[in-house]
């Protein structure tokens, strides 16, 4: 049950992994000044430039600083966030089908906040946001606990099927409530689809310090999440503390994870596939697949954004409904021409 | 014979007593030796389920009545007949049957993929049953739903045979088919969710019902068209049972086994996506037991798939009967889909049986 999707007879190159870094960042960069550009109010490039440096108190320049410039913000950091938390599942678990989902943490988000829908009518994003952020480490936790029950303790495997255990009972309890209440329905359909629509400033930096330490734990950890890749036994052999490991991993997942449902809903799609696409490039070092997760989970979520708000004009489609549909495709592509065995 | 002699007789000589093997000229079969006790077990609480089952509602009855109703011998009321044999006991085969189905197809799925994560929804039975049957619900609401079971079970099989295809290269691969099937599931599942997001908030409401699986209202005519599908796919199913047991080991071994692995792939899938396409084209997308089911099973009797196939599709039967009845049980009048119970309950029991296995 490895991961390994990938041939590799042949190492990537350093010039080749740096490359890909400059070419990334260059790639975010142009998506970040069209994310913010593009919109029902076209604004040039330059004017996006004069908004972040010296804002005049125009029409336009508002609209960036308090709508567009948030929203792109939001979309790299949730981008970023959720393919980091998708790569360290799959190293720890040594699943390709791990996502962070697998630990409930969708789930529990999305069942905290239909419950404060339902029971204490809440209304607005930041109060999702707090519940959100409550189930996420709830479930996490519970997962956590009970795949450290079974038999040989906190494997893989245990943590994988509590996981789809405990994902299974909250998921049907939120459609019980769904099914229940049609007026709980009406009002979180839109954001249990995942979208960035309207999240302002203060949201972002309600969750910012979580998103931040998750992904500083995270990006340190590659070196020993690709030592723990090759398998616990071998990785104690070569002298790591393997629970201390997975016990920041599992940290830092729920912190990323957690922050970008809370921010945004639950968007399932980058966690799983980014890390699968970015190997075909970064081969199996971790030390190269979590920066790598984090550039093109963000790139991803800033280009679904822009077709999310241009596809339909003017009404938007959420996010997390438009990032499978572009993505999957071109996955399912991938997989074809580089997959032969 | 597909098991070289050497290895059976070492499992033989290192614990003499778990097996029980008939053995004449044609047939060999070598079973567990809890399989028929365990086996028994299941049957027995199924029965006590359904009679329970049928005993309840509106208009209760009780269990010896039942059980006269359905053996035809007369009772004191009249009305019986009608309730018994044409409202209740339908439904609940119905549910019994769908839930060997599940439990069939998720052991089989996780055997092809060798993953203890797959079930039939993982090679996007699920999501395109889901797709085609949401469509139908939320775009054309005057649509007659008797249809939705028919649409159910084209998404399920168009789906499916797209996976498959694609992930088509010189053979195919269960690290490339379970990717591709992913893929697939993640844009069904997006255009699900489309309609779910925009429309109208009845249909919507009725969609999710159909989604988390219910078998309300399941009538003979529901319950005739099913079951070809489970008997004809589970016989093959046990028929085959032996090769994924070789399958087990891995595709090199499994070939130098002597099996011929492309065939006996491709007709394990078929039977997969016919008996768990069947199961959620009749009553929704009930989830859980496919993915649990093989697992209890397992925890039961061992992962020798002779024995394994059958206690999975009983647990499955057994976890379905139960929930439907819970689910009638629990907020009567109102009715929950006893989709939502199989996981309410069924998780927890699962979870119980994966910290239980630590102490023995």
């Amino acid at each position: 049950m490895s991961v390994r999707t990938v041939k590799r007879s042949h190492l990537p190159s350093q010039t080749r992994l740096m490359g890909g870094i400059i070419l990334g960042l260059l790639l975010l960069l142009i998506c970040l000044v069209a994310s913010i550009a593009l919109g029902v109010a076209e604004i040039s490039p330059g004017e996006v430039y004069g908004a972040l440096t010296a804002a005049d108190g125009s029409t336009e320049h508002l609209i960036i600083r308090t709508v567009r410039a948030p929203r792109a913000i939001t979309a790299l950091l949730v981008g970023a966030a959720v393919a980091v938390a998708g790569a360290i599942m799959q190293g720890l678990t040594r699943n390709p089908l791990a996502d962070p989902g697998i630990l409930g943490i969708n789930a529990g988000a999305a069942l905290a906040v239909v419950i404060a829908i339902f029971w204490f009518n809440a209304a607005s994003l930041s109060v999702y946001a707090g519940f959100a952020l409550l189930g996420a480490a709830i479930s996490a936790v519970t997962v956590y606990g009970l795949g450290s029950l079974g038999r040989g303790g906190l494997t893989p495997l245990n943590l994988t099927i509590a996981g789809a255990a405990l994902t299974a009972l909250v998921s049907s309890l939120t459609t019980a409530i769904l099914i229940v209440s049609q007026r709980t329905l009406e009002e979180i359909r839109f954001w249990l689809a995942g979208s960035i629509a309207g999240r302002d400033m203060d949201l972002v930096l309600q969750v910012l310090p979580f998103l931040a330490l998750g992904l500083i734990l995270g990006l340190l950890m590659g070196k020993q999440l690709t030592t723990l890749s090759l398998g616990t036994t071998i990785a104690q052999g070569l002298g790591q503390k393997t629970a201390w490991v997975k016990g920041i991993g599992a940290i830092s997942v729920v912190l990323l994870a957690g922050g970008s449902v809370a921010i945004a809903g639950p968007i399932g799609f980058i966690g799983l596939i980014v890390p699968h696409i970015v190997r075909f490039w970064a081969g199996a070092d971790y030390r190269w697949i979590l920066p790598y997760s984090a550039l093109a989970g963000a790139i991803l979520l800033l280009l679904a954004d822009i077709g999310a708000r241009l596809i339909i004009q003017p009404q938007e489609l959420p996010v997390g409904i438009v990032m499978p549909l572009l993505g999957a495709p071109f996955f399912i592509y991938l997989i074809r021409s580089q997959i032969k065995r | 014979m597909v098991f070289p002699q050497s290895s059976r007789s070492t499992s033989n000589h290192t614990e003499p007593s778990q097996w029980l093997v008939f053995r004449n000229q044609q047939l060999s079969l070598r079973l567990d030796r809890r399989v028929p006790k365990v086996l028994l077990g299941l049957a027995t609480v199924t029965l006590v389920a359904m009679i329970w089952s049928v005993g309840q509602g509106e208009y209760p009855i009780p269990p010896l009545d039942v059980i006269r109703t359905i053996l035809g011998l007369p009772t004191d009321n009249p009305d019986y007949v009608f309730i018994v044999n044409t409202l209740r006991l339908p439904r609940t085969l119905v549910a019994w049957g769908v839930g060997m189905a599940l439990a069939i197809a998720g052991s089989l799925t996780q055997g092809i993929a060798r993953n203890p994560l797959a079930a039939p929804s993982i090679i996007g039975v699920n999501a395109g049953a889901a797709l085609a049957a949401v469509t139908l619900i939320v775009v054309f609401p005057v649509a007659p739903i008797a249809i939705v079971p028919l649409a159910a079970f084209g998404g399920a099989f168009t789906v499916t045979a797209l996976i498959y295809l694609l992930a088509w290269h010189e053979g195919s691969s269960p690290v490339r088919l379970i990717l591709v099937g992913v893929g697939f599931s993640l844009i069904a599942g997006a255009l699900t969710n489309l309609m779910v997001t925009f429309g109208n908030i009845y249909d919507v409401s009725q969609a999710l019902v159909w989604l988390a699986g219910s078998v309300y209202g399941r009538s003979w005519s529901q319950l005739i068209a099913f079951t070809p599908w489970l008997i004809g796919f589970g016989l093959l199913s046990l028929f085959l049972s032996r090769e994924l047991n070789a399958l087990q080991l891995g595709d090199d071994v499994a070939r130098s086994l002597g099996s011929r692995l492309e065939w006996q792939r491709g007709w394990l899938l078929v039977s997969s996506v016919a008996l768990a396409g069947a199961a959620v084209a009749t009553a929704g997308s009930i989830g859980f037991v496919g993915l649990m089911a093989p697992h209890i099973a397992r925890q039961l009797v061992g992962p020798s798939h002779e024995g394994l196939l059958p206690v999975a599709a009983l647990t499955g039967g057994m976890v379905v009967v139960i929930a439907d009845l819970i689910g009638r049980l629990l907020f009567a009048p109102i009715e929950l889909p006893c989709g939502i119970i199989t996981a309410v309950i069924g998780a927890p029991y699962f979870l119980y049986l994966l910290i239980r296995t630590r102490q023995t």
